[in-house]
């Protein structure tokens, strides 16, 4: 187990793979235009990605997400564009070739093989006899800490068993581009929570490239170094997570990517942040956690509240501010960096503009925290 | 209830009248002048169809008879039909076993000519026959061979030479019984490749060039036009085949019957069959 | 798949035609025992003739479908997960014995396989291979009619399989071959097997294109079929004797089947 890798989302690529690197630096990681024209829908999406690097594709039904993961993994033909991973050209390389791996949304386990000959199956394809195969399969599993379910079918399988299976599976191939098709998407809420810190460990170990697909931003958010948002085919803006939530580019993306998320270590009902400030909560944790409270969930004043019986009360300044239908979403900077909805009348009312001096609460109830 | 059996055969016989016109158009591919067979299967099927539309008419005749009398009864039916304005010919043509059965079954016909006394004692045993059967029409057996005679069979015995695909009818069927007969007689012992079921069977072998000869009816032979060759042996004397003709007991028109039974018995009647290669009796 | 606990009562629309459809498949078998010569039974099936076309009847079916898994099998994952074109012409095509009477289809084996047929002159000229009246010959005839069961089974059952799968699996490396193999092949087993036993019972009983591509000769290619229709024409109560001979063997063999392997999913 990777329990000692604990790097937040936002943290830079892993440093060892890097010095890994024997090629010329900038043909490491990926660099792709994907073009597919499929009659009445285009995708046209540019990607890059360094080693260490998560990426996160997120965006509505529809949107061409999953499209362009198919092309990256080649179960879609390009129409046009070009896909280089380590500086080596894919673009015509069958499925079979490419140094990929894929965690689909629903796993796609083999039903008829046992979850140790599921992980197995990628060694074996690759030449390895069936003991070799096996002996690494078990080494993934226990990885996974599925040791004592190696011989069990993929029906007898929960599904944050089923998903960690089929993450080994697709790592078992030592693929150079990991991709994952709404990797929780498939669990019930319980056991996302347990199985997302789960995955995260996983990915910030992960030294070569990870996409994930997903239409839920906390997934995005939680999981990702960097946010590509696509709409109708088209990345409508990518950035960090923080930049993409307090700087939303459409209305769609202030609508889906409202959420301030940020790392703190807890202890009780209290947060301490990395960055220095506290916040209060209502669940009781303890250890490294992630609390999230959404812009609407934010109260701004522009003298110090008195009565307010909100705990997390910040000092800060308007940095920016931007219209959205008839809501503006505030940027914050200051103890807390934060993004904040109001509504057109209230925004007037509080005369707001950048650089005016703020007080921003937020109610306990209002935030949420959970084990990262 | 009586006529749904009627109709079953009718359809299963018109059936049977596509199938034998594919097998005659499809066995013209291998040679050119097999388009005789073929459109008189052809009218065959469609008189019948016409004239099961019109059955309910009155003066309707209807005669079940031996599938090897096909061409020669459909072209009497039409020559009836021109003497005797109003009246209609249907024809029922099949093995002569299942016609038998049919008959002592129940299904309403007038006039029975079957291939074979044995089949006719069938429906006379059961007492479905109005007075004594006539033998109208004998059959003789041939040897068919590939066109030109490439093997020069010219006996019975030749037929025992080894590397030759010979087909017989089955022994079951009465052309393989024939055929069993003549061997008997002679002392010959020949093993077939194949007992075929029936002898279009045996004859379809030899004309898509499967089997080198098969032992079949004159009849046949003549059918088959020059997509085969016919071998007269002398030893078919002691194998030919009775065609026996009844009235019906319970005909539904026995004064048409009577004159179709005439009709076929006739210098006029005879004319027709021996030409398709019935010999006398 | 038992059912267990409370029932639901059948509905009666349902319940009614399902009885008239049962008695109208079962009537004429019930029809066919009732009317067995019992009392001469023991002596009908005393002829090794009857043992003979039994024995052959069971080796050319088995063989018949062991051609049709091997070449069936595939022609129904080219149907079902490659899309050329043409593909609803071809599985029309592959349907068409089906439909073909099969005195029909053994006339065009005959002009496609015989002595002289199209390829069959070939296989003669320069293999000395000629398939009429042969038992390979009976084999060859009951595949042709058999086969379509089979492949219209396994392409349904591939359809309805989850194509993903075979992704997954590539993704992990396998080529399509290795996908085919060892995923898509076992997960479409119950269905293959299904399609076998239809395939099985189709050549079991096949008789217009065996009799007339491999013709009738005892131990040879007579099978079951072709001596029952045969007794038909002089012994009614022999044929009874053959085919409830041959029915009692192959509800025997279907019915073993049917345990093994149809329920197994």
């Amino acid at each position: 187990m990777t329990d000692t890798e604990k790097t937040a989302p936002e943290a830079a690529p892993a440093p060892e793979a890097e010095a890994a690197a024997v090629p010329a630096p900038e043909a490491e990681g990926l660099d792709a235009r994907l073009v597919v024209d499929r009659g009445d829908f285009r995708l046209d999406v540019a990607l890059t990605a360094g080693p260490g690097d998560v990426v996160a594709l997120l965006g509505p039904n529809g949107a061409g997400k999953t499209t362009a993961l198919r092309a990256l993994a080649g179960l879609t033909p390009l129409t046009s564009g070009h896909l280089l991973l380590d500086g080596t050209e894919l673009d015509d390389m069958p499925p079979e070739s490419r140094p990929v791996g894929v965690v689909f949304q629903d796993y796609l386990l083999f039903p008829h093989l046992t979850a140790l000959d599921n992980v197995a199956f990628g060694p074996r394809c690759q030449g390895a006899t069936k003991a070799q195969a096996r002996a690494q399969a078990a080494v993934w599993l226990e990885r996974m800490g599925l040791a004592d379910h190696v011989g069990a079918r993929p029906r007898r399988l929960s599904g944050g068993q089923a998903q960690r299976v089929a993450l080994a599976r697709a790592l078992a191939t030592g693929p150079r581009l990991l991709l994952l098709d709404e990797p929780l998407a498939a669990l019930d809420a319980r056991t996302r929570l347990e199985v997302r810190a789960g995955l995260r460990r996983h990915l910030a170990a992960f030294e070569a490239v990870a996409v994930l697909v997903t239409h839920d931003p906390l997934d995005a958010m939680v999981l990702a170094d960097r946010l590509v948002v696509i709409e109708e085919g088209h990345v409508v803006q990518e950035g960090t997570p923080g930049d993409v939530a307090r700087h939303p580019r459409t209305d769609y993306i202030a609508h889906l990517v409202g959420l301030n998320l940020y790392q703190g270590q807890a202890e009780g009902h209290t947060v301490r942040l990395d960055t220095g400030p506290v916040i209060t909560t209502t669940e009781e944790l303890s250890g490294p956690v992630f609390v999230a409270f959404p812009p609407g969930a934010v109260t701004l004043y522009r003298e110090k509240p008195t009565g307010s019986s909100a705990r997390n009360l910040w000092r800060g300044e308007v940095a920016g501010l931007e219209t959205h239908g008839d809501q503006i979403r505030v940027d914050v900077t200051g103890e807390l960096r934060l993004a904040a909805d109001l509504t057109t009348l209230a925004a007037a009312e509080l005369g707001l503009h950048p650089g005016a001096p703020i007080w921003a609460t937020v109610k306990a109830a209002q935030t949420h925290a959970y084990p990262a | 209830m009586t006529r749904s059996p009627r109709r079953t055969r009718r359809m299963l016989q018109v059936a049977g009248a596509g199938a034998a016109a594919l097998l005659a158009l499809s066995a013209c591919s291998s040679s050119d002048s097999g388009s005789d067979t073929g459109s008189d299967s052809a009218k065959a099927g469609s008189s019948d169809s016409s004239a099961s539309s019109s059955s309910k008419l009155s003066g309707a005749v209807t005669v079940f008879a031996a599938a090897s009398l096909k061409e020669s009864f459909t072209t009497l039916g039409k020559e009836f039909e021109k003497e005797h304005p109003g009246t209609k010919v249907t024809f029922n043509f099949g093995g002569s076993d299942s016609l038998a059965a049919g008959i002592t079954g129940g299904a309403p016909a007038d006039v029975f000519a079957a291939a074979s006394p044995k089949t006719m004692k069938i429906v006379t045993d059961a007492g479905d026959a109005s007075g004594t059967p006539a033998t109208f029409v004998r059959n003789q057996l041939e040897i068919a061979t590939l066109p030109g005679n490439p093997d020069r069979i010219s006996s019975l015995k030749d037929l025992t030479r080894s590397g030759l695909k010979v087909v017989l009818c089955d022994k079951e069927v009465p052309c393989g019984a024939a055929v069993q007969k003549a061997l008997d007689a002679s002392s010959l012992k020949l093993t077939p490749v194949s007992y075929e079921q029936d002898v279009k069977s045996a004859l379809t072998k030899v004309e898509l060039k499967e089997a080198d000869a098969a032992v079949v009816y004159k009849t046949d032979v003549k059918a088959a036009g020059d997509k085969v060759e016919g071998v007269e042996f002398p030893e078919s004397a002691d194998a030919v085949n009775d065609y026996p003709i009844a009235l019906l007991k319970d005909a539904p028109n026995a004064g048409a019957a009577k004159a179709f039974i005439e009709l076929v018995s006739s210098a006029e009647g005879q004319k027709v069959l021996t030409e398709a290669g019935f010999l006398k009796p | 798949m038992r059912a267990r606990g409370r029932r639901a009562p059948v509905p009666l629309p349902l319940l009614l035609p399902a009885l008239i459809g049962l008695a109208f498949l079962v009537l004429p078998l019930i029809a066919l025992l009732v009317r067995t010569p019992w009392s001469s039974l023991p002596e009908q099936l005393a002829s090794t003739e009857v043992w003979q076309a039994l024995r052959l009847s069971l080796v050319c079916a088995t063989a018949a479908t062991a051609v049709s898994l091997v070449i069936g099998v595939p022609l129904a994952w080219l149907l079902a997960r490659v899309d050329f074109p043409g593909r609803g012409l071809v599985r029309a095509l592959v349907t068409l014995p089906l439909v073909l009477p099969p005195v029909v289809g053994g006339v065009a084996l005959l002009m496609a396989l015989g002595r002289n047929g199209v390829v069959g002159q070939w296989l003669d000229s320069w293999f000395g291979i000629t398939l009429p009246f042969t038992t390979a010959g009976v084999v060859v005839a009951e595949a042709f009619v058999a086969m379509p069961f089979l492949v219209i089974s396994v392409e349904g059952t591939l359809r309805a399989a989850d194509p993903r799968y075979e992704e997954a699996a590539t993704t992990l490396g396998a080529s399509r071959f290795t996908a085919f193999r060892r995923v898509t092949l076992p997960l479409i087993a119950p269905g293959i097997a299904a399609g076998a036993v239809l395939a099985w019972a189709r050549a079991l009983g096949e008789f217009g294109a065996t009799i007339t591509f491999a013709g009738n000769f005892p131990g040879r290619t007579q099978t079951m079929p072709l001596a029952v229709y045969l007794a038909l024409q002089s012994d009614p109560a022999a044929a009874i004797a053959l085919s409830l001979v041959l029915l009692a063997v192959s509800v025997a063999v279907l019915a073993g089947l049917r345990d093994r392997w149809m329920t197994a999913t």
